[in-house]
């Protein structure tokens, strides 16, 4: 075990972790954060994705040893389900979820997108969403959610 | 439609867009400014005169080869900066310099329009019918040539160009290749084709930027050529205007080509050597012609120009050690022809790995066409010798710091683990070799292992095939090494890398 | 999540006493989907046959609703797979009661607490719970407002309800919870329940938004993946490099050593860890795997070979539809061999469980379809009585069938009980999900079809499947169980009977044919382990009758859409039809080369809702690579519940069918399974998406729930073929959809 300080949604904690514990086990079994999902533990899938400094990174094979210092975010820190942030209430507003399982890893990857880029095209959101894998097919409702907050008019379709 | 070319094409384009925009960037270098002053500087023009003043004044044509590692290099804002005062105060001393240069400049000038004019040749309407035997066997020359690599944008339409070659003296675009009349070579006959393909010229006369690399193209077939065209020709139309290129002056005037023509555009196509196999023909013709290996695989020259003493002795892309295809038996991590050609096929080979970075998209495109084809050039790269006793560098014996070994192995079990542990089904399953077994690892530079960690294996959508994610953003500089050090340690552990740290600084310096 | 306090092992309470009643359906549901249906293959005993939905099954309507002092509480034996069938129940509940959605506490399957519904599956949630809870609700309030109205001594007409409080004439006010002390809700359903016209309804046919997305996009508790309990361990399964493999050296006492495991379990070919700490368990697999040494194991059929073997293996013949005479000799035919490979279902998160064994009772937290039959299966698996096993739902990923949620749930049991007192949580890896869930069966099916002066006339099919419904009929069903040192063997494959159909789902056209001759080969001995996928055989049996339709029209001059129309009567079949033709403007494309347009229809299983399906393309003439630009389908699934759910469905299925149609494919050979992650099973990602898709609801007040969830997955797959086809000139049969899987 080593002593691991994480700064997460904020908040600087002292973790004992084992010394070559990804990031995801860290954030869901130590933290009790439920938003990083454990999808492929081999980055492909992107349900673990949460934003370092300002980078969408996969927490499943992210080693929390080198993560000090950085800031961690989680979905849990766009909102609440009481009082959701912009992103969140967009997917809220679309219903942009069938299961679910992956919609934390989407809402982040498209949060770090929107914080670099705020008003992306459609086909930007396509390309930067291709690292995460929905399989319910949510997909069209997931671009839309993005676009509302991107400043898109117009309906869905 | 040839057999091996079934899935989707735009599809891997999108996903190896990146490194292939890299990957070009090389040639880029090579024709957008470095042949500049060069020629002018042979040819003793007055703009030459200057220009070779300037280049000789910037530090950058003698830091090319390290361009894209060394941050400290001039960039080119630099250099037109120091342009015109430079030219004051070196010129203009005497009157009989000032006599002597008004004459140069005059022949010069006369010089300078008969190289730099070429006459447009006459559109002609799109062809419409095609002998169905003629497009397969284009299909074939289109993926040997790798044109879909630059000429698609990812996610674009296939061949509509828009891919930015991002250089530090602009950005260029790749064309649209398709045959629309307005924006793309619809209205291109056959010599117009196989003179830009030979020559550089665009139909209209004006001239391409050698990031198009018609000095290995015109080294084809006419037959070749003609196929090609043919297939180009049949394809969709796809309306889409060529993207307006950023480059900065000089290098924005196109006509300066010609000069680096003049000194760079030779060789006639190639012909078989009696002496030697078909297969190693084909080989040789793949690689030399359509395939262009040497545009990476050759070292550069001060000015960007393939090093023809040099021929396939390895060179440099985009961050990318492009190794040497010399001597590749003799090594001391050896390829077998069964390697070679599986590695060319874009398949996890023992002893190698698979392609990554800009060889990715290449070695996909070997996997669309017949098998043979991968076959003949490794028959002939096989038998290229190594001119030198020992090409491959060996790390310097210097002490380094001694690996971390503890902080390598549990990077190993956090990150790389889950695919690259013998427990792994990626190890048990397909039984693709331990990482100490590939190339990346065995090599005497840290770079391409680096470069894999960092930008990862792309998929490509829709099809199986292996995938790595990027490392980047996961992995800090002090991990990148400590893990690097920990592997190399399992690969060579009699030659430990010894500039892994500095070699991680230039890497994340140049993908920024 | 709270403990399994308040167990009521024996709870059956609500099948107790009771004669069967006379009764009748109150909603004109088909009759014969009474046949057997892949939602009640165990557990399910049919009491009273004619009342609608899962009243036959469950037909006390205390078992569905109750009122107390601390509320209304409605369960249902259908649980939530993602479809967001949960709101809708209770859209449906407070719809009938007349309260609001917020006033109702809604439980999904428990085996101590809720109805059995059997399986959740085959779009039967809302047809069969939604029937159920729409009837039952009615029929509560009714005897509320009853009772009050004897206990006013007024006539109930002139009672009315509002939010949960019946008020009477002169002011009087009940609240529901007073109202039933007056009365006994455990009584059989009754045949009749009180009428309410569609144009009344509130909140069935009205958008409410789903109760689990907000929790779920702000990292909420939503699945059994986040259950915690208080000292709970964590587990991983070691499983055999393939099916058939003898362990042969295992060094447990090593793996025992590593920091943090408390348990390393081995039983004949079963292996599991169990460590404090999760990262810590995958270390110990990790260890495990590498020091199990395994011999033997099935061999594994060349990918190439799997349809002649499939021709080949021992199979069960069932006649499927033989009617009409053939007739003379036809002017058009159509033949053609049509093949599918096996699919996965893929969930995005592989399965997971959490059992704790405490005081005598095993309670296990599950994302199985049907706590029922898991029950049974785990009790007889670990030698329990049923009732010391109380399986409850908990949310999972996605499910599209039976995947791996029962064996995990199974090694969840298996595990915990040898940890009693100790919660267990057990999560699958990604690769132990694609090598170990069961597999949509590949299928070969062979079309004769012949077309003569405009009429559909001789249609001669036959199919060769493995079984598509390998659920938990006793333990030997469960993968864990067969891994033991006294291994349990599966049940005898049975598929499922028509009209739902197993691989023969949709295997017989809804056009009016002169004569039918309709065959189902069932191999019963797998290759691989197949079982329930959305759709079954209708993904493949709907692509090859729409390929045939489509092809017997235009070898003929004919248009394919106007054929379908003249041989459809059935005027819902020619709406959704008609809308899908005139949305997409057929049969007008774009003049861009490789441009192709396809439609295709289907009613799901010919007795629930009706799926008209048109698609817009391109086939890139030189890559090959296939564009969805355009997809137009109207859908009728009869009274639609929750219209924005119903669209979130269809454009799902429209998108799963496009991955499934165009991608996917489990790639094998004799050296394994290669497709143990994404990286050898590829499944669509944005840059694939269709690039616009258009949903129309044709909605049917009053009428029937049919179902939505897996109405959409045949039609798009035959629209696309067609789409192909019309855009090549070529036709594709080879299942998915790239060029390298079809013929030179």
């Amino acid at each position: 075990m080593s002593q691991i300080t994480l700064t997460v949604n904020g908040t600087a904690q002292a973790l004992e972790l084992e010394p070559d514990m990804p990031l995801l086990y860290a954030l869901r079994n130590h933290l009790n954060l439920n938003g990083a999902k454990y999808g492929c533990g081999l980055g492909q899938c992107g349900a673990c994705t949460v934003i370092v400094d300002d980078q969408p990174v996969f927490a499943c094979l992210t080693p929390c040893a080198g993560l000090e210092g950085k800031k961690i975010r989680t979905v849990e820190s766009l909102g609440s389900a009481d009082k959701p942030g912009p992103l969140q209430a967009a997917f809220i507003d679309k219903q942009a979820a069938q299961c679910g399982y992956c919609i934390a890893g989407m809402l982040m990857r498209a949060q770090a997108l929107l914080e670099r880029d705020p008003h992306p095209d459609e086909q930007t959101i396509r390309e930067h969403m291709a690292g995460n894998l929905c399989r319910c097919g949510t997909h069209l409702r997931i671009i839309e959610a993005i676009k509302q907050v991107a400043g898109h008019n117009g309906s869905r379709t | 439609m040839c057999q091996g070319y079934g899935d989707p094409a735009a599809a891997r384009i999108c996903a190896t867009g990146n490194a292939l925009m890299r990957g070009a960037q090389r040639c880029l270098w090579r024709n957008a400014l470095l042949r500049g002053p060069v020629i002018l500087r042979r040819k003793g023009l007055l703009y030459a005169l200057a220009l070779a003043q300037t280049s000789a004044s910037a530090p950058f044509p003698g830091c090319y080869k390290e361009r894209f590692h060394d941050p400290h290099c001039t960039r080119p804002a630099t250099v037109r900066r120091v342009f015109l005062p430079t030219m004051n105060s070196h010129l203009l001393k005497s009157r009989t310099l000032w006599i002597s240069v008004a004459m140069l400049a005059v022949i010069g000038l006369i010089v300078a329009v008969a190289l730099m004019w070429r006459p447009a040749i006459a559109p002609i309407k799109r062809p419409t019918s095609f002998d169905t035997a003629q497009l397969q066997r284009g299909a074939r020359v289109v993926e040997a040539g790798d044109c879909a690599v630059c000429h698609t944008r990812p996610g674009g339409e296939y061949l509509a160009g828009g891919l930015p070659l991002v250089t530090p003296f602009g950005t260029l675009y790749s064309t649209n290749i398709t045959p629309d009349a307005q924006t793309g070579i619809g209205e291109w006959s056959l010599p117009a084709f196989e003179r830009a393909m030979r020559e550089g010229i665009a139909r209209d006369g004006h001239f391409l930027y050698p990031a198009f690399p018609y000095v290995h193209y015109r080294r084809m077939s006419a037959a070749d050529i003609a196929d090609a065209y043919a297939y180009l020709m049949s394809g969709p139309a796809v309306h889409a205007p060529a993207k307006q290129n950023q480059m900065n002056f000089p290098m924005n005037i196109r006509a300066l080509v010609s000069f680096w023509n003049l000194l760079f555009l030779h060789g006639e196509p190639l012909t078989p050597l009696a002496e030697h196999s078909a297969a190693w023909n084909r080989g040789r013709y793949l690689v030399d012609g359509p395939g262009h290996c040497a545009g990476c695989h050759s070292p550069l020259n001060l000015i960007g120009a393939e090093k023809s003493s040099q021929y396939l002795q390895g060179g440099s892309v985009d961050g990318w050690e492009a190794p040497a295809l010399v001597g590749l038996g003799q090594r001391a991590n050896p390829w077998n022809r069964e390697q070679l050609v599986g590695y060319l096929r874009a398949d996890v080979v023992d002893g190698h790995g698979t392609p990554a970075g800009p060889m990715r998209p290449v070695s996909l495109s070997l996997a669309r066409l017949p098998a043979s084809e991968a076959e003949a050039i490794a028959d002939y790269l096989l038998r290229l010798q190594n001119p030198h006793a020992v090409s491959e560098t060996t790390a310097k014996k210097q002490p380094v710091i001694p690996a971390d070994h503890t902080t390598g192995a549990l990077l190993f079990s956090s990150a790389c683990a889950g695919c690259h542990a013998p427990a792994a089904p990626m190890r048990e399953i397909d039984g693709r070799p331990g990482l100490q077994s590939t190339s990346a690892l065995q090599a005497a530079s840290s770079r391409n292992f680096l470069k894999t960690v960092l930008e990862g294996v792309p998929a490509i959508p829709g099809a199986p095939g292996p995938v790595m994610p990027p490392f980047a953003a996961s992995l800090d500089n002090a991990q990148l090494g400590a893990l690097a050090a920990y592997l190399r340690e399992q690969a060579r552990p009699e030659q430990p890398w010894a500039d892994l740290s500095s070699t991680i600084e230039a890497l994340r310096q140049e993908t920024k | 999540m709270s403990a399994a306090n308040g167990l009521n092992p024996s709870r059956r309470a609500f099948l107790r006493g009771g004669a069967l009643l006379m009764a009748f359906t109150l909603m004109p549901i088909a009759r014969r989907v009474l046949a057997d249906t892949e939602v009640d293959t165990l557990g399910t005993v049919v009491l009273a046959p004619d009342l609608p939905g899962s009243l036959r099954t469950n037909p006390y309507l205390d078992a569905w609703i109750r009122i107390g002092a601390d509320g209304i509480t409605v369960y249902t034996g259908k649980v939530e797979l993602g479809t967001g069938v949960k709101t809708a129940l209770l859209q449906i509940a407070a719809e009938r009661l007349q309260v609001p959605a917020s006033a109702i506490n809604l439980l999904t399957a428990d085996t101590a607490l809720t109805p059995n519904e059997g399986y959740t599956a085959g779009s039967h949630s809302i047809f069969d719970s939604g029937t159920a809870l729409y009837n039952a609700a009615a029929q509560v309030r009714e005897m509320l407002v009853d009772a009050a109205a004897r206990h006013w001594q007024v006539d109930a007409a002139q009672l009315s309800t509002r939010d949960g409080i019946i008020e009477g004439p002169t002011g009087q006010r009940m609240a529901y919870a007073d109202a039933v002390k007056h009365v006994d809700v455990h009584q059989y359903a009754k045949a009749q329940s009180p009428a309410m016209a569609a144009a009344d309804f509130k909140l069935i046919g009205h958008n409410l938004p789903r109760l689990d997305i907000p929790a779920k996009v702000s990292g909420g508790a939503a699945f059994v993946q986040d259950m915690r309990l208080p000292g709970m361990l964590h587990a991983r399964v070691i499983r055999p490099p393939r099916p058939g493999c003898t362990l042969q050296a295992f060094d447990a006492a090593s793996i025992e050593a590593l920091n943090g495991v408390v348990k390393v379990i081995r039983d004949g070919n079963y292996l599991a860890v169990v460590a404090r700490d999760e990262w810590q368990a995958i270390k110990a697999m990790r260890s495990g795997i590498e020091s199990a040494k395994w011999s033997g194991g099935k061999a594994i059929p060349e990918a190439a070979d799997i349809h002649d073997l499939l021709k080949q293996l021992p199979s069960k013949r069932y006649p499927i539809s033989n009617n009409g005479n053939p007739g003379d000799a036809t002017e058009t035919r159509f033949k053609a061999r049509v093949t599918k490979q096996y699919l996965m279902h893929g969930s995005i998160g592989p399965s997971c469980a959490v059992a704790w064994f405490n005081n005598g009772v095993l309670t296990v937290w599950t994302h199985t379809q049907g706590v029922y039959p898991l029950r049974a299966g785990i009790a007889e698996m670990l030698g329990l009585p049923p009732e010391r096993v109380r399986c409850i739902h908990t949310e999972g990923s996605g499910c599209y069938g039976h995947n791996g949620a029962d064996d995990a749930a199974a090694d969840a049991a298996l595990i915990a009980m040898r940890l009693p007192g100790t919660p267990v949580r057990v999560q699958w890896m990604r690769e132990q999900e694609n090598l170990w869930e069961p597999y949509s069966s590949a299928m070969v099916t062979e079309i004769d079809a012949g077309l003569s002066q405009g009429r559909l006339q001789d249609w001669n099919y036959e199919l060769w499947t493995t079984p598509h419904n390998e659920r938990i009929v006793n333990a030997g069903r469960l993968l864990p169980a067969r891994l033991l040192a006294k291994p349990f063997t599966s049940a005898p494959s049975v598929p499922i009977a028509q009209p739902e159909g197993d691989g023969d789902r949709n295997a017989v056209p809804l056009y009016e044919l002169g004569a039918t001759r309709i065959n189902m080969n069932f191999v019963t001995t797998m290759p691989f382990r197949t079982s329930a996928m959305r759709s079954l055989g209708a993904h493949i049996n709907i692509f090859a009758i729409e390929a045939g339709i489509d092809e017997l029209a235009i070898k003929a001059g004919l248009d394919p859409l106007a054929l379908r129309l003249a041989h459809l009567s059935d005027p819902r079949a020619r709406a959704v039809i008609e809308r899908v033709r005139d949305e997409i403007g057929w049969p007008h494309k774009s003049s861009e080369p490789g441009a192709g347009i396809g439609f295709a229809f289907a009613r799901y299983k010919n007795i629930m809702g009706y799926c008209a399906l048109a698609v817009k393309l391109r086939v890139h003439p030189q890559t090959g690579e296939i564009r969805v630009d355009h997809v137009v389908t109207a859908v009728d699934v009869g009274q639609i519940v929750s219209p924005d759910g119903l669209r979130n469905q269809v454009e799902g299925g429209i998108v799963q069918s496009t991955s499934w149609t165009l991608y996917e494919k489990v790639a094998y050979d004799a050296g394994g399974i290669r497709s143990y992650d994404w990286s050898g099973y590829p499944i669509l990602r944005f840059t694939q998406l269709p690039k616009k898709v258009d949903v129309h609801l044709l909605d049917q007040p009053g009428e029937p729930f049919l179902g939505a969830a897996e109405i959409v997955q045949g039609p798009m797959a035959a629209a696309l073929g067609n789409a192909v086809s019309n855009a090549t000139g070529r036709r594709w049969l080879n299942l998915p959809l790239t060029r390298s899987s079809q013929p030179a």
